[in-house]
């Protein structure tokens, strides 16, 4: 049973993981998009503002994504999201990082212009094992309405 | 890579553009974002999307990904002009990210950065706060990404 609009009522939805994240995988993420030396040379990355190695926080977006995936976007009647109202980049993400993902639903209404679909509106919040938040994010995620679904009528 | 002092508003770069195959869209999706319509060309057609669609985050990452490289040349040609190099920190985070449509297989993006605002930074006074407007553009002229982001960029005189 795929999970619609009405399965996300605004209050706390879940915790996801733990995620780890090895050094290989940050430096290959770095590698394609986004060869800063604080992402790549453990050298410069000490001397550096975050002090040490560190993921790309493009990387960490990314992995928030997959988190969201494998916890419950890939059993949502999902149609995609328009953006992120705000990204907030906490704390430096670290090899060998244990990440959970909070995540709350903020806001949910049912979309004006197609009312076959809802607009869910979810906070992400990412942690390490310390329990230091890592990134925080708003975004809104296009969701179908449970009628919809059983007709077929979108998608 | 500028100073804060020598950043002024409005100022507008482009960084490069960027060919998203359908190949490389499936691998980023098969790592990061594995939805069907990211995923497979017939789930594609049949989504909101139209098409094979690019993952948003595949589309943000690449205008990472060109912004550095825009970035090193720049320190490139200051070093040849034996300029001070400023190095940017990190970002504290990005507001208004908008994938305003899909970026299907084989479309071209254009990005390009725009100073939007400067500011000081109260907690750290030898770093100054640039807010950029970072846009990609597809191969018709039609806007598909906008990223209103935040940096901490060095100020000249902030010592060593």
């Amino acid at each position: 049973m795929m999970l619609s609009f009405e399965d996300f009522p605004p209050g706390h939805f879940g915790t996801f993981g733990p995620r780890r994240v090895t050094r290989e995988e940050i430096l290959g993420f770095a590698a394609e998009f986004d060869p800063q030396p604080m992402h790549l040379d453990e050298e410069a990355a000490s001397r550096s503002m975050l002090n040490g190695l560190s993921g790309s926080g493009w990387h960490l977006c990314s992995i928030m994504m997959r988190m969201m995936f494998d916890g419950f976007i890939g059993r949502t009647a999902s149609l995609g999201s328009p953006g992120v109202n705000e990204l907030r980049w906490l704390a430096p993400l670290r090899p060998g990082d244990d990440l959970t993902l909070d995540i709350e639903v903020a806001e949910a209404r049912v979309s004006r212009s197609r009312p076959e679909t809802g607009i869910v509106t979810f906070k992400g919040l990412v942690r390490n094992a310390a329990g230091v938040a890592l990134c925080e994010m708003v975004t809104p995620i296009i969701v179908q309405r449970r009628a919809d679904i059983a007709t077929g009528q979108a998608g | 890579m500028r100073f804060f002092e020598d950043i002024e508003i409005g100022r507008r770069r482009d960084v490069g553009s960027f060919t998203f195959t359908a190949d490389g869209i499936k691998k980023f999706a098969a790592q990061f974002d594995p939805q069907a319509f990211h995923l497979d060309e017939e789930a594609g057609r049949k989504s909101l999307f139209g098409g094979l669609a690019a993952s948003g985050w595949h589309v943000g990452s690449v205008c990472m990904k060109l912004l550095v490289a825009d970035g090193q040349r720049l320190i490139k040609e200051a070093l040849a002009r034996g300029e001070k190099i400023a190095v940017w920190g990190p970002s504290p985070g990005f507001r208004e990210l908008r994938w305003i449509k899909p970026v299907l297989a084989d479309d071209t993006i254009s990005y390009a950065s725009e100073v939007e605002s400067l500011r000081s930074s109260e907690k750290r006074p030898e770093w100054g706060v640039v807010q950029v407007r970072n846009t990609g553009t597809n191969q018709r002229g039609e806007l598909v990404f906008s990223v209103l982001a935040t940096a901490f960029v060095p100020r000249r005189n902030a010592g060593p």
